[in-house]
């Protein structure tokens, strides 16, 4: 969506409307998942299915991340014999992920929510607590 | 900005002082405020926490007896490299030191990995999300004049499992998760806090605390086997036990050290193996002694294998308190926050639309310092935009369980010096969970059990092993 404004436009237009929690979906246990409710609040500005493939999609990335499996047990057991010195020098197989939803959650924004005048926050930013959803006010943003 | 103070340097004078020239503005500019560098994260964190090499190293302010764990640690381990390791390699193999060097090393960075690790401190709510929160709470309650209640029920694995509300954090705590008042933070899978170690023992540490007191265990029972050797071998060839033992220097005391640490491990050893948390087994939340119905833990895998695994070789989760990054400007400024701060960017932002598009979002939607607890600018045609939480004194009848008891009740004697920010809810709540401690039905239960532990005064749990039933670590139940 090539828009042609200025600067001092947005800047104006800019004007947050509201936030969106999402909130974490405790069902199976401590494991980070958001609920996939879709909040009233995104009803005239989103198509539900799109929200919720983009939640369900951060859902499986995290549960990437924390998955119990051959490698996971692998990188721990030698990080115990290491004494866990190797976590000073190597990155995780969790922090690898998080930079991976990182690029996911800027991709989003890119191509989907900004144009739309929302903005997706990594729940890193929140502690892994909840996905902001900013809403912002954008009469000439159109859509 | 920066042009006063050249201007008055005396040139004449520059021999003899040293001028300091401001430093160059941070990435992102301020206007019109006298801030000369960003600060990290760290420096302005709430909890109660102490902060080195840049935020890198994190421990509990109150440091406890760490430096005597770690005393007491060389001063044994250093007794015997003199005075054992001598006699026995002469007598049986050069190995024995190298073990026990292997041992001590690896006991050492266990501990250090214990104490300085960020053990699953949960951030506090930013303004808005606690807004959010309360106005769901107003929402989902009655209108009548009982206030509505802080607790949310959710189904974990067909269980049933109450959440509470951290008046402190303003967020509704996850499953496991609790509140040190010690550190004054919301801790993930919170275990206990360990004044021995000087941290709490939660999420992101366990494994560094249980591999520390298994290979201490492994230590403390190496130098005794040795020392009885040693015992045994001067005894066959001198004249007696009794005279090896005055021979030998009095440093029977430390090898009573053994036992506990011994009763310690295998305690801990079983709350691997079924998937708990001191806390949760000290509360007895899945035993089904607080209810009548069956309980059983949600969070069990059902395996002593898988769950071992995955308590100790699972995925290494991420600190989320980002210590390294940069306090947004906006709280600096008191200015309102929806006007952008782009000065440097107009020429090239007509040309990368879409990047400048979200730039601009994210820099208005930054939600200023959370600490502050004031209504910021941005939320301005929020409805409800009341981030500073009213407490409602009928509240603390709440059975929210939130205190915190070690063993001489140090808790009580905890000092209520205010936080860093000049934050009126803050110090109320420091209030309400201590009127809550007396109240609370769990803080029977832990007093009952507290007092068979001696006070933290004294040598410590380690010489007087045989009233602690295994557990050497105070606890502490936030």
């Amino acid at each position: 969506m090539a828009e042609n404004h200025s600067l001092q436009d947005l800047r104006q237009q800019a004007a947050i409307s509201a936030k969106v929690f999402i909130q974490r979906d405790y069902t199976n246990g401590t494991v980070c998942q958001f609920q996939t409710k879709f909040p009233s609040e995104l009803e005239n500005r989103i198509d539900k299915q799109q929200f919720e493939e983009t939640v369900r999609t951060l859902n499986s990335l995290y549960a990437e991340a924390e998955k119990l499996g051959g490698s996971s047990y692998l990188e721990g057991c030698l990080a115990c014999l290491t004494a866990y010195t190797i976590f000073l020098c190597m990155e995780t197989h969790y922090e690898k992920v998080l930079k991976k939803i990182a690029r996911f959650i800027r991709e989003q924004n890119d191509k989907i929510y900004a144009p739309r005048g929302l903005l997706l926050t990594d729940p890193i930013e929140r502690g892994l607590r909840v996905v902001e959803i900013t809403i912002f006010e954008d009469r000439s943003l159109g859509r | 900005m920066n042009n006063c103070e050249y201007q008055q340097i005396d040139p004449q004078a520059l021999s003899g002082r040293t001028p300091t020239p401001a430093l160059p503005p941070p990435p992102a500019v301020i206007r019109g405020e006298e801030r000369l560098k960003a600060r990290k994260k760290w420096e302005v964190f709430p909890g109660k926490n102490r902060f080195y090499c840049g935020g890198r190293i994190i421990v509990s302010r109150q440091s406890g007896v760490l430096p005597l764990t770690i005393g007491l640690i060389l001063v044994t381990t250093g007794l015997f490299f003199v005075f054992d390791c001598p006699f026995l390699v002469k007598h049986l193999t050069v190995f024995i030191p190298a073990i026990g060097g292997g041992l001590f090393v690896f006991v050492v960075i266990s501990l250090l990995h214990t104490s300085f690790t960020d053990p699953g401190i949960l951030p506090r709510a930013t303004p808005d999300e606690a807004a959010d929160i309360e106005r769901q709470i107003d929402n989902s309650g009655s209108s009548s004049y009982r206030p509505p209640p802080r607790t949310k029920e959710v189904m974990i694995n067909q269980q049933v499992v109450k959440l509470k509300y951290c008046f402190t954090c303003k967020m509704f705590r996850p499953p496991r998760t609790s509140h040190c008042s010690l550190c004054d933070n919301c801790v993930e899978r919170f275990d206990h806090h360990c004044p021995w170690v000087g941290n709490c023992v939660g999420k992101r540490n366990y494994r560094f605390f249980y591999t520390f007191i298994v290979s201490l265990s492994f230590l403390t029972a190496f130098i005794f086997g040795c020392v009885a050797t040693h015992l045994a071998l001067r005894a066959q060839g001198g004249r007696g036990l009794m005279f090896a033992l005055q021979e030998s220097p009095a440093r029977y005391p430390f090898t009573t050290e053994f036992w506990s640490i011994l009763g310690l491990s295998g305690f801990h050893t079983y709350l691997v193996a079924s998937n708990l948390t001191t806390n949760e087994d000290i509360k007895g939340s899945w035993s089904g002694k607080s209810g009548s119905e069956d309980t059983s833990n949600p969070y069990s895998y059902n395996s002593i294998i898988t769950n071992c695994c995955s308590i100790l070789c699972g995925p290494m989760p991420p600190s989320l308190i980002d210590r390294q990054g940069f306090v947004p400007v906006e709280t600096a400024t008191q200015t309102s926050s929806t006007e952008m701060e782009v000065p440097m960017l107009a020429a090239k932002e007509t040309n990368v639309c879409a990047q400048g598009t979200i730039d601009l979002l994210e820099t208005a939607s930054r939600s200023p310092c959370p600490q502050t607890g004031k209504p910021q600018a941005v939320v301005t045609s929020c409805p409800d935009a009341n981030p500073a939480v009213t407490i409602n004194p009928a509240l603390i009848s709440d059975p929210a369980a939130m205190p915190s008891l070690t063993c001489g009740g140090r808790h009580l004697s905890h000092t209520t010096s205010p936080p860093d920010e000049p934050r009126q809810p803050h110090q109320h709540h420091n209030r309400h969970h201590k009127t809550r401690t007396k109240k609370s039905h769990s803080s029977k239960r832990a007093a009952l059990h507290v007092s068979s532990l001696s006070p933290p005064t004294s040598p410590g749990p380690g010489l007087t092993g045989t009233q602690h039933q295994g557990r050497g670590s105070f606890i502490a139940l936030p």
